[in-house]
C-alpha cells in the first residue's frame, strides 16, 4: 500500500509522534560529517512532527531536547558497522562520570531519564565512513553512498512512525 | 626536588570531572611524606603552528576547534583580534550587543555545567564520600531539583548562544569587524520567557555557593589556598567587564602591580616560561620574573581585582563575597565556586538587560577601518583571562599565532594547590581513594579546561598506579568512567 509522504504519524496515545534526529559529528573531518549530512537530509524531507539537530557532540542538554520527544535517533559515522548502515535500538545506561568531551547515546537516554523522568525510545543509525584521519569538509565516495541508503531508510521509517524499522532492526 | 632511593611515586591518570586529560603524579620518601605533587597535561596542542599559513578571516570559526568546551570564548577572542587587523576599532551598538550576549550565554551554562555536576558531587556528600555516591547520579538521587536545574540552565544558556550564532556549538556570529546576524523579535521573546526563572535559579546557586563556603570556612581556608597576584580584564572604571577591557593585575595584599594596560600591550608587563615536564606554558608577570610573577585568573580574580559590579544582584553577591576578607584579596581556592555562581548570576542580569536592548534588532552588523598587520583579542573566558594575538602578511595568511588560555594560566596556582593537598591529606597515610580525591578537589576548584590548555578528548577513568623508587607497580587501582 502506499503511504502519503505528508501524512503524520502517531504515538500510541493518539498524538503525533514526536521524533528528534542528532545527526552528531564533525563535517571538518571528512566521514566523520555523516551524522550532520544525514540530519540535513532529514531536514530537507520536512517530515511532520521530526525536528533535527547537527551538533559536533553530544552534549548534557541534548538529554533535556530528548526528554522533549517521544522518540530519539542519534545518527554517527561508523569505522565498524557493516556497509552501508546499521540500525538498533539503545536503551538508557546510567552514567556515573560525566564529562562534556564524551557523552553516549545511551548516556544521554540516561541522564533524560534519571534527571529529567523522561524515557524516550531511542535508536542508533551507524553510518559506516571510510576516511576520517584527514581534514576537509566533504565525504568519501563509499561514505556518500552508504548516506544515501542510510537517509533513505530512516526517512521511510520515520514516515511510518517508526513502528516498521523497530520491528525488524537492520 | 629530584626523586631519591627508596622514594616511592603515585599517579592519578586521568584527572576526574575536569574538561581534557591531566594526571597528578606524587613522591612519597620512605616514611610515606610528599616530596612532590605536580599537575601534567600530558598531550600537545600544537595549535599556533597549525593556524599559520591559514587566511586571517578564518581564525573566529577555525580558532573553536581547539575544543567543544568553550568554543564562544575562543571564537570571540579571535574575533576581536581580528577586528584589530580590519581596521574595526568600534564596533556597531548591535554588533557589540550581540557578541556580549553571546558571550554571557556562553558564561551562563559553562559555570552552571561546572556547578551542578563537576563539583557538585564533593560539595553535597564530602571530599572523601564514598564515592559510589558521589558522582553525577548520587547528585540526581539525592538532590534531583539541583540536577534538573544543571541541565535547564546549561540548556538555556546553548540557547542564548544558538540565537546569536547560528549554532550552540561552533556557530559563526562574530565575523571581522562584526556579526553576521543579528537578534529578532522571536528570539529575543523565546529567550526572554525563561530569564525569571534562571535569575531565580541563579540566586539560589549562589546561596548554596556562600552557605557551603561560609560554614567550612576554616577547613577550605587551609585547603589548597595560598596568597596569589591575581590578573583579568576590567572595564575603564573598574566594573566587573567579562567581554572588553584593559588588563589590571593585584599582588596578594591587593595593591596594583599594573593596571589600564590595553590588549595589545600584553607582552610588555606578562612573559611566557616553559617546562620539561609538562606541555602547558607558565605565564608571568615580567617584572616580578618566572619565579614570583606568577598569576591567579578567573572567577576568584575577578572578584578581587573589579572594583564593582554593575548589576544589582550579582553586586549585593560580591560585597558579601569580599566581606569575609575585609580590603585584602580573597585568596580561599576553594572559594572559586562561590565566585562562579555570583558570575552566574551576573551573566543572567546581563542577558536580561540586553535581551531588552532594541540595539540587538539593528541591522548595521560590519564596520572596517584601515588595514593592519597584527591584532591582539583579550575576553574573560569563564575559567580566566583569555588571548589571541595574530600577526599577517600581505597576502591576509596569518604568520604568527600566539595564545595563552585561562587555564595556561592557572597553571602554577594548580601546582601548589595539589602540592599542598598532598602535603597536608596523604602525608604518612595509607593512601585511598577518597584521599586522592582530595588532591582533584583542588584541581576542579579551578574548573581547569586541560584540552584548551593542550589538545584532548576522551573517556575519564581513573587509574592510580603506585611503584617504588625502582619503577616498579606496587598497587594500581581502576576507575571505570564509563
Amino acid at each position: 500500500m502506499e503511504r502519503d509522504p505528508n501524512a503524520t504519524p502517531f504515538a500510541s496515545g493518539g498524538r503525533p509522534l514526536r521524533v528528534l534526529v542528532l545527526g552528531f559529528g564533525n563535517p571538518g573531518r571528512l566521514d566523520d560529517g555523516l551524522g550532520p549530512a544525514a540530519a540535513r537530509a532529514i531536514e530537507a524531507a520536512a517530515i511532520p512532527g521530526v525536528r533535527t539537530e547537527a551538533p559536533y557532540q553530544l552534549e548534557l542538554e541534548d538529554a533535556a531536547l530528548a526528554a522533549e520527544h517521544d522518540a530519539v535517533v542519534f545518527v554517527d559515522a561508523s569505522r565498524t558497522e557493516s556497509p552501508p548502515f546499521g540500525f538498533r535500538e539503545v536503551r538508557p545506561r546510567t552514567h556515573h562520570e560525566f564529562t562534556t568531551h564524551s557523552l553516549a547515546p545511551e548516556a544521554v537516554l540516561g541522564v533524560a531519564r534519571d534527571v529529567l523522568g523522561a524515557t524516550p525510545r531511542g535508536f542508533v543509525l551507524a553510518i559506516r565512513g571510510e576516511e576520517f584521519d584527514g581534514f576537509g569538509e566533504w565525504l568519501s565516495a563509499p561514505a556518500a553512498a552508504h548516506l544515501g541508503a542510510a537517509t533513505r531508510f530512516l526517512e521511510d521509517a520515520l514516515r511510518s512512525g517508526l513502528s516498521a524499522a523497530c520491528a525488524s532492526e537492520v | 626536588m629530584g626523586e631519591q632511593a627508596g622514594d616511592r611515586r603515585i599517579v592519578i591518570e586521568p584527572v576526574t570531572r575536569v574538561e581534557g586529560h591531566g594526571k597528578v603524579t606524587i613522591l612519597l620518601d620512605e616514611q610515606g611524606r610528599v616530596r612532590q605533587a605536580r599537575l601534567h597535561v600530558v598531550e600537545f596542542r600544537g595549535f599556533e603552528r597549525f593556524i599559520q599559513g591559514r587566511p586571517y578571516w578564518e581564525m573566529p570559526v577555525a580558532v573553536q576547534r581547539l575544543c567543544g568546551i568553550c568554543p564562544v570564548s575562543h571564537h570571540l577572542c579571535a574575533a576581536k583580534a581580528v577586528d584589530h587587523i580590519v581596521g574595526a576599532d568600534r564596533l556597531t551598538p548591535t554588533a557589540d550587543k550581540v557578541r556580549r550576549l553571546m558571550h554571557h550565554g556562553q558564561f551562563f551554562q559553562s559555570h552552571a555545567l561546572h556547578f551542578f555536576y563537576l563539583a557538585a558531587p564533593d560539595l553535597l556528600f564530602g571530599f572523601g564520600s564514598d564515592v559510589l555516591a558521589r558522582n553525577v547520579i548520587g547528585v540526581a538521587r539525592a538532590h534531583p531539583e539541583l540536577a534538573k536545574r544543571g541541565i535547564l540552565m546549561r540548556k538555556w544558556g546553548q540557547e542564548i548562544i544558538r540565537v546569536t550564532s547560528g549554532k550552540r556549538i561552533h556557530g559563526t556570529g562574530a565575523i571581522p569587524g562584526g556579526v553576521n546576524k543579528n537578534v529578532s523579535l522571536a528570539e529575543r521573546d523565546e529567550a526572554l520567557r525563561d530569564l525569571p526563572q534562571m535569575i531565580e535559579w541563579a540566586q539560589a546557586a549562589v546561596g548554596l555557593a556562600k552557605d557551603y563556603t561560609l560554614s567550612h570556612l576554616d577547613e577550605l581556608a587551609d585547603f589548597g589556598s595560598f596568597e596569589s597576584s591575581h590578573l583579568s580584564i576590567v572595564r575603564s572604571d573598574g566594573a566587573l567587564d567579562l567581554y572588553d577591557g584593559n588588563l589590571r593585575a593585584i599582588d596578594a595584599d591587593g595593591r596594583t602591580i599594573f593596571d589600564g594596560v590595553a590588549p595589545a600591550r600584553y607582552a610588555d608587563v606578562l612573559a611566557e616560561d616553559v617546562k620539561p615536564w609538562s606541555y602547558m606554558k607558565f605565564p608571568f608577570i615580567r617584572d616580578l620574573g618566572p619565579d614570583d610573577g606568577w598569576y591567579r585568573v578567573g572567577p576568584l580574580s575577578r572578584m578581587n581585582t573589579c572594583a564593582f559590579i554593575d548589576t544589582p544582584l550579582a553586586e549585593a553577591a560580591r560585597r558579601e563575597f569580599r566581606a569575609i576578607t575585609g580590603p585584602r584579596p580573597c585568596h580561599v581556592t576553594m572559594a572559586y565556586h562561590w565566585a562562579r555562581m555570583i558570575e552566574t548570576l551576573h551573566a543572567a542580569e546581563k542577558i536580561g538587560e540586553l535581551l531588552h536592548d532594541s540595539d540587538l534588532q539593528g541591522s548595521d552588523l560590519v564596520v572596517r577601518g584601515e588595514r593592519r598587520s597584527e591584532g591582539v583579542g583579550i575576553v574573560e573566558a569563564p575559567r580566566g583571562t583569555l588571548f589571541h594575538h595574530y600577526r599577517v602578511d600581505d597576502d591576509d595568511l596569518v604568520t604568527m599565532c600566539n595564545l595563552i588560555v585561562s587555564t595556561t594560566s592557572n597553571n602554577v596556582p594548580m601546582n601548589r594547590a595539589v602540592e599542598s593537598v598532598a602535603r597536608k591529606y596523604l602525608s604518612g597515610r595509607e593512601i585511598t581513594e577518597g584521599l586522592l580525591n582530595h588532591v582533584e578537589v583542588a584541581i576542579r576548584a579551578y574548573d581547569p579546561c586541560l584540552s584548551c590548555a593542550t589538545h584532548a578528548m576522551g573517556q575519564m577513568p581513573l587509574e592510580v598506579d603506585l611503584l617504588d623508587a625502582d619503577g616498579r607497580l606496587v598497587d594500581r587501582r581502576v576507575r571505570d568512567g564509563s
